[in-house]
């Protein structure tokens, strides 16, 4: 990550992202603080409420099942462990995996 | 080209029309009311396609004209005195989104006490704010600047306000030539836009957090842009004056190549001090007058060379500035002239405040005491012209 | 200044049409290709309140934007006026003064000590702007009072560009308004008294 940063000339005009989804290459999985979120798919229902809670679109899903998490973004922040109606995710220390 | 009769409201609301803006968001103040009142006449008759969108204030007004121009639209709008002040921190985002924007201002100065008359004081609030700012002397130059500042913005990537002078231009019908609508679709052009966030096939992100690692290269960009705009304005003046006989500079010099005593102005007052000037040369005074259009960007260089002759220079401020010395134009030439090798001594006349009539008298006052200091006489360095003691 | 600079004010009372006149009567000047300024002097305007408005008029570009102290021709547009306020302000030797008034120009004089060096015109433009428009909108009978007492503008082109723009300003009314206006006019500038 030790890229030199532009100058002045170098930047678009007015602060503008002009690379779409760039915000992908800022890894925030390295935020968290020892604790990350497990699902028991045996419980989940799919009903993805932790999909639309998730502030950095964290959980993968496919074909309209929850598959797990993309630790590379998941920053530890628990809400989808707070919004499951099922109690299906819970958030473990990352150190006894 | 036809001949017409028409307030400096009037004439900015003709040119409005004419330009076919593709949104004008606007609140009503006076004195400017009217140009929005007769745009909304426009596009109530058909005559323009431009969304109208009826804000309900200033700040909302320069937030939907600043979104507008992020999605590519060729945006305006009209606004005076507290609008313009309650604009005043949309007037940064709109600058620091490098966004082209006009605004058709009426110069009217600010509460309190209250007051509905000219000054300056409303713009000098805005002049750190990025925007390019123009100072009209009558309906003709309001309405030509108008124009000429929407090919101006688009390419300097900044926005811009045209100023006239509340009620003396604003509300005081005038003869002035106006162009063929083609004739103007012709000259500003279309709109092209780098980028639009309305593009998705170009997706954009507009406005995001920018800390200590950019946001000074950014700043560092935008001062740039100010530095360069001189040239821009230049060549579409240029443009304008070759297309159509009304050739305009970033300053106007009035008799000023012999002129040992010289007066620094803004707006509707030029055209009185010019009836001094002619007075005063009559009579084989050598004074002449320097008007500003274009206070931001400063054009440190073209003042510099019309001033350098001059010995004794008189600059006349229509706001104070309360900066507990100069007020805002005399500190500007005051600065610009300091790297010159000649010395001229230069006095910072504040006039007109809420509207106060600026006479021939006045004016000549300002000749008269430069003269006096010419031979001899000590003059504070700040002063104030029509003022009772 | 400029010597072929001609200045006019005029006074009235807030909703008797000064301003109008004054927008009216510029208007027609710049049809006979003159440069013209013509603008209220604005405080809080209030129905019945005093107002002036002014013109300047000349066959150069008019660069004085500073407000007008010495008029050549001063209108006055309600006789009670002339107890409340300075007509004749800055009005000096060669100067005209009009006024609404069923009085003759010789009362008009004496009350207000007029100067030997201006000349007084009176008519009463109340009156005929109610027999010919039906309201006391004294402000077009001016306009003929004062094409008949200068030379500022040709009478008739004044009246073809007024009717023009009367006719634009009441788009959409009876077209009887214009034709009774231009009536006024026409009587007024019959009806206009000087001295002598």
């Amino acid at each position: 990550m030790a890229k030199k940063k532009e100058g002045w000339k170098e930047l678009p005009i007015g602060a503008i992202i002009v690379e779409p989804g760039s915000s992908r290459k800022f890894k925030t999985g390295d935020w968290r603080e020892g604790k990350k979120p497990v699902v028991d798919k045996d419980k989940c229902t799919n009903c993805l409420f932790c999909w639309i809670s998730c502030p950095d679109s964290a959980i993968i899903v496919k074909d309209g099942e929850m598959k797990g998490f993309n630790l590379d973004y998941c920053k530890g922040c628990g809400i989808c462990f707070t919004q499951c109606p099922v109690n299906a995710i819970e958030m473990v220390d990352e150190e006894k995996e | 080209m036809k001949v017409a009769a028409k307030t400096a409201n009037e004439a900015m609301a003709e040119a409005m029309r004419q330009i076919n803006p593709d949104v004008v968001a606007a609140y009503p103040i006076t004195p400017s009311t009217e140009i929005v009142q007769i745009f909304s006449q426009f596009v109530a008759d058909g005559l323009v396609d431009t969304e109208f969108v009826p804000v309900e204030s200033e700040h909302s007004a320069a937030s939907a004209c600043t979104a507008a121009a992020a999605a590519g639209a060729r945006v305006m709008t009209a606004t005076a005195s507290q609008g313009l002040a309650l604009m005043n921190e949309v007037l940064f985002v709109t600058a620091g989104l490098r966004l082209p924007m006009v605004i058709c201002e009426i110069a009217r100065t600010l509460s309190a006490p209250i007051n509905i008359h000219c000054d300056h004081s409303d713009t000098m609030d805005q002049r750190d704010t990025g925007w390019m700012q123009f100072y009209a002397e009558d309906s003709q130059e309001a309405y030509d600047l108008v124009i000429q500042a929407v090919k101006i913005t688009e390419e300097a990537f900044l926005p811009a306000m045209v100023s006239a002078d509340a009620f003396i231009l604003s509300h005081s019908l005038q003869r002035i030539e106006m162009l063929d609508d083609k004739d103007v679709q012709n000259f500003i052009g279309e709109h092209k836009t780098p980028f639009s966030i309305l593009d998705t096939d170009k997706p954009i992100t507009v406005g995001p957090l920018d800390l200590q690692d950019y946001y000074f290269e950014h700043k560092r960009s935008e001062a740039q842009a100010m530095r360069d705009a001189g040239k821009v304005i230049e060549k579409v003046f240029s443009d304008f004056g070759k297309k159509f006989g009304r050739k305009y500079n970033l300053i106007e010099e009035y008799k000023m190549k012999d002129a040992k005593r010289a007066i620094v102005l803004m707006g509707s007052t030029a055209g009185t001090a010019k009836e001094v000037v002619d007075t005063l040369r009559a009579d084989g005074e050598k004074v002449g007058l320097v008007k500003v259009f274009a206070f931001r960007p400063w054009p440190t260089e073209e003042v510099n060379q019309a001033l350098k002759n001059a010995e004794y220079i008189g600059v006349m401020d229509r706001a104070e500035g309360m900066s507990g010395f100069g007020a805002p134009l005399f500190t500007e030439i005051r600065s610009s002239l300091y790297d010159e090798n000649k010395n001229p001594d230069i006095y910072g006349y504040v006039y007109g405040l809420g509207g106060r009539d600026t006479t021939p008298g006045d004016i000549k006052k300002v000749f008269d005491d430069l003269k006096k200091v010419e031979n001899g006489k000590k003059l504070d360095r700040n002063n104030y012209l029509g003022v009772r003691e | 200044m400029a010597k072929d600079l001609i200045e006019i004010r005029w006074h009235g009372r807030g909703g008797q049409g000064a301003k109008t006149a004054a927008l009216l009567f510029g208007e027609a000047a710049i049809d006979t290709g003159m440069y013209i300024q013509a603008f209220p002097e604005y405080g809080p305007e209030r129905t019945g309140a005093p107002v002036s408005a002014f013109n300047r008029l000349s066959k150069k570009p008019i660069r004085l934007h500073s407000g007008v102290d010495s008029p050549a021709i001063v209108l006055v547009l309600d006789p009670s006026l002339l107890n409340t306020v300075d007509v004749l302000e800055g009005l000096g030797k060669g100067g005209i003064l009009i006024v609404n008034t069923p009085d003759s120009p010789g009362d008009i004089r004496k009350k207000l000590s007029v100067d030997p060096g201006i000349e007084v015109y009176t008519l009463d433009a109340s009156k005929i702007a109610m027999d010919t428009i039906g309201l006391n909108k004294p402000n077009t009978p001016m306009l003929g009072a004062l094409a008949k007492v200068s030379d500022i503008l040709d009478y008739k082109k004044m009246l073809k560009s007024i009717e023009h723009k009367l006719k634009i300003k009441f788009r959409g009314k009876p077209e009887e308004i214009v034709t009774k206006n231009m009536e006024a006019i026409k009587t007024a500038h019959e009806k206009t008294k000087g001295e002598g």
